[in-house]
């Protein structure tokens, strides 16, 4: 089983996001589930969402502590919230930052928490696609050529459950623009 | 331990088993004078019982359900009503 | 490694259904829109607003043919199914928390005269201090207004109880409402792998409701629930309980008969789980039952002689299937996600202690509280919970009740 949280602000679509991906993994005949942090629903507040995934049925009905892979959906959210915190596993981050990845400035304990980064300027491409700089659908591409654990056509096909049919076109343009975008690096451990 | 139930049915419904015969709490009856009465139909709407009904000339009460309650007597804006002594005669 | 779990045990290939993703809510919505119920009324109530949302979606969409009673308040939702099934329809509802207190004075009517109808309860914590996320009050509050109460683990099992519960409600035996009890936000807002049955063999298993007990007819008139005095009172009382109790068999067939179709059996009242050889026990209720199996596998997975004994019904209790469950073990831990005012314990853990009384050399009980107002029953929890088990079943010192998480480090 690997477990992956979402930090995103209230209005980003990063529930959503969790749901997106838990419907491609089902489409890949695996088992999924996902639930966010149930807090105070107020738009921009910070908020996370929990995914986990198998090959047989996902019992735990509690959040995610130690996640293999966090993917954080806005960029002012590293000052705000820990993260990083409890990374195990393959320790994978997927960031949206409009910086190179050579440029970033990865906090000191980085190599400690994180072992692979995946960077992407999905607020770009999500106003380059959508109009509006809503990232979850370009951070789940980004998220697919980052890890390698769904096929990005499996998250494509999941959008039409759970997004506006108006919006479909952009954001499967945005997720596959994303996934092309991303820079990868995986950093020194130790 | 046997039980020995007193209906068939198993929710509490009325069918023939509450036929409560407001009649038989009247302790004064109303009488009406039917030169007084104005046949307005206050009496008739506001009876409990459904017990007044219109005459030619004006209203009657039905004493099989009349509970003696005095509200047509009270409300009647003719004053034709009064409440008498129930003798049961 | 998983021993005796019920589910996907069947070969019933008639059954398989379409799999896709969706949130608790739905899997409710979808079991009402399976049953083919034909008059809704709801008030949207956090956590159980989208399942309000889903029905008048599938209505209106003419996916399902029912009138759906826009109401003004909880009390009228149920007083408008009260009317719709006294009519001869099949009805469902759905609340959580406030909505269930406004709701109060039609759901103790409900059982009484003995309407099948189906309601969801999104469960959530006790009115006050204000609070809208998950915990077991609402449902717990009112387990003694004779309805019927099943609990339920995952969104799977929401679905497929909704189906299994008007079989139950609308059985001549039994003839009485079931609440079909799932953790708000935990099991409502959490989007999991649900596989929808397929009509034509719900249909099969859920034949349209016929009442004969009672119906309002203009060729045969009745009055519903007159004042009923004295004996008569009590006769129609002992009635009620009668059912319920006879109501424990009917939920046990109706599970078999369920799984024989579709493949995916609960065990009826209550759950085994890893329990053949168990020394020791967990007993949970409702989603953190999930959480409780890993904890559980975990355990065994050092050494531990654990199993885990899942309640679906508190209502009707399943007094003689649980002292059969734990015969064996010498310690069960009884994790409750809602307290018992007065005794200081959680309710399951105190009517536990009942069940017990008086069985020969019956296991020592130990409590826990947890997962109140949304708080994360977490495995690091369970793990402590299962330790203080062990400790008591080597005749440890050990507090009565834990609650976890408010324990100083």
């Amino acid at each position: 089983m690997k477990e992956i949280r979402l930090h995103g602000r209230g209005g980003q679509g990063a529930v959503i996001a969790s749901q997106i991906l838990v419907n491609a993994f089902v489409i890949e005949g695996k088992y999924g589930n996902s639930m966010p942090f149930f807090g105070f629903e107020r738009r921009g507040a910070p908020l996370s969402a929990f995914v986990r995934f198998d090959d047989r049925p996902i019992r735990e009905k509690t959040q995610v502590y130690s996640p293999d892979c966090v993917i954080v959906v806005d960029p002012t959210l590293r000052s705000a919230v820990k993260v990083f915190d409890g990374l195990k596993g393959e320790r994978i981050a997927v960031l949206n930052d409009r910086k190179a990845i050579d440029q970033i400035d990865l906090p000191e304990s980085m190599p400690e928490s994180v072992n692979k980064v995946g960077i992407v300027d999905a607020t770009k491409i999500a106003i380059e696609c959508i109009g509006v700089p809503i990232t979850n659908t370009s951070m789940l591409g980004a998220f697919a050529a980052t890890t390698g654990w769904v096929k990005l056509d499996s998250i494509v096909r999941s959008f039409e459950l759970f997004l506006n049919p108006k919006l479909l076109e952009g954001n499967v343009k945005a997720a596959r623009a994303a996934y092309e975008a991303v820079q990868v690096r995986e950093l020194v451990t130790l | 331990m046997s039980i020995k139930f007193k209906v068939d049915y198993i929710t509490p419904i009325g069918k023939d088993l509450y036929v409560v015969n407001t009649g038989d709490w009247r302790y004064q009856r109303p009488v009406t004078n039917r030169d007084k009465c104005r046949k307005c139909g206050a009496c008739w709407l506001v009876c409990p019982t459904n017990s007044r009904h219109a005459l030619a000339t004006h209203y009657e009460t039905n004493l099989d359900f009349c509970k003696g309650c005095g509200l047509c007597a009270t409300e009647c804006p003719a004053r034709a009503i009064r409440m008498a002594e129930e003798t049961r005669e | 490694m998983v021993t005796e779990q019920v589910k996907h045990t069947s070969n019933a290939a008639r059954g398989v259904g379409k799999v896709t993703v969706m949130d608790g809510n739905k899997a409710a919505a979808y079991g009402a829109l399976l049953s083919r119920v034909q008059v809704l009324a709801a008030y949207p109530i956090t956590p159980q607003t989208p399942l309000v949302e889903y029905l008048s979606q599938f209505v209106a969409d003419g996916a399902l043919k029912a009138d759906f009673v826009e109401v003004e308040s909880e009390h009228s939702s149920l007083s408008v199914l009260h009317g719709a099934s006294l009519a001869g329809a099949r009805t469902f509802t759905a609340t959580s928390g406030q909505g269930l207190a406004l709701m109060y004075e039609p759901y103790n009517r409900t059982p009484t005269i003995r309407l099948p109808i189906v309601m969801g309860i999104a469960t959530r914590d006790g009115i006050s201090p204000q609070c809208v996320w998950g915990g077991h009050q609402d449902a717990i509050n009112v387990r003694d207004a004779g309805w019927i109460q099943l609990f339920v683990e995952d969104n799977q099992e929401i679905l497929d109880t909704v189906i299994m519960a008007y079989k139950i409600a609308e059985h001549p035996d039994v003839l009485l409402p079931v609440n079909v009890c799932y953790d708000g936000f935990y099991l409502s807002h959490m989007a999991d792998r649900v596989e929808i049955p397929p009509q034509e063999i719900v249909d099969e298993f859920l034949p349209p409701y016929r009442p004969t007990h009672q119906i309002l007819d203009p060729d045969n008139p009745m009055s519903i629930d007159p004042l009923t005095p004295n004996e008569l009172f009590m006769e129609y009382r002992y009635k009620h309980l009668q059912a319920l109790q006879r109501a424990k068999q009917v939920i046990a067939d109706v599970d078999q008969e369920f799984a024989s179709l579709f493949g995916r059996g609960y065990g009826g009242l209550i759950e085994k789980y890893r329990m053949d050889d168990a020394e020791i026990a967990i007993v949970g209720i409702g989603s953190p039952v999930g959480t409780a199996r890993v904890a559980v596998d975990r355990a065994r997975d050092e050494g531990k002689k654990i199993g885990l004994v899942k309640v679906r019904a508190l209502r009707p209790f399943p007094r003689e299937e649980l002292v059969e469950a734990l015969r064996n073990v010498r310690s069960v831990g009884v994790m409750d996600k809602n307290v018992c005012f007065g005794w200081g314990t959680g309710v399951l853990f105190m009517e536990l202690r009942s069940a017990m009384l008086g069985v020969p050399k019956p296991p020592a009980t130990v409590g826990f509280i947890d997962g109140l107002g949304g708080s994360d029953i977490t495995m690091e929890h369970y793990a402590r919970a299962i330790a203080i088990v062990d400790d008591s079943a080597n005749g440890l010192a050990h507090q009565e009740i834990t609650w976890l998480g408010l324990e100083e480090e």
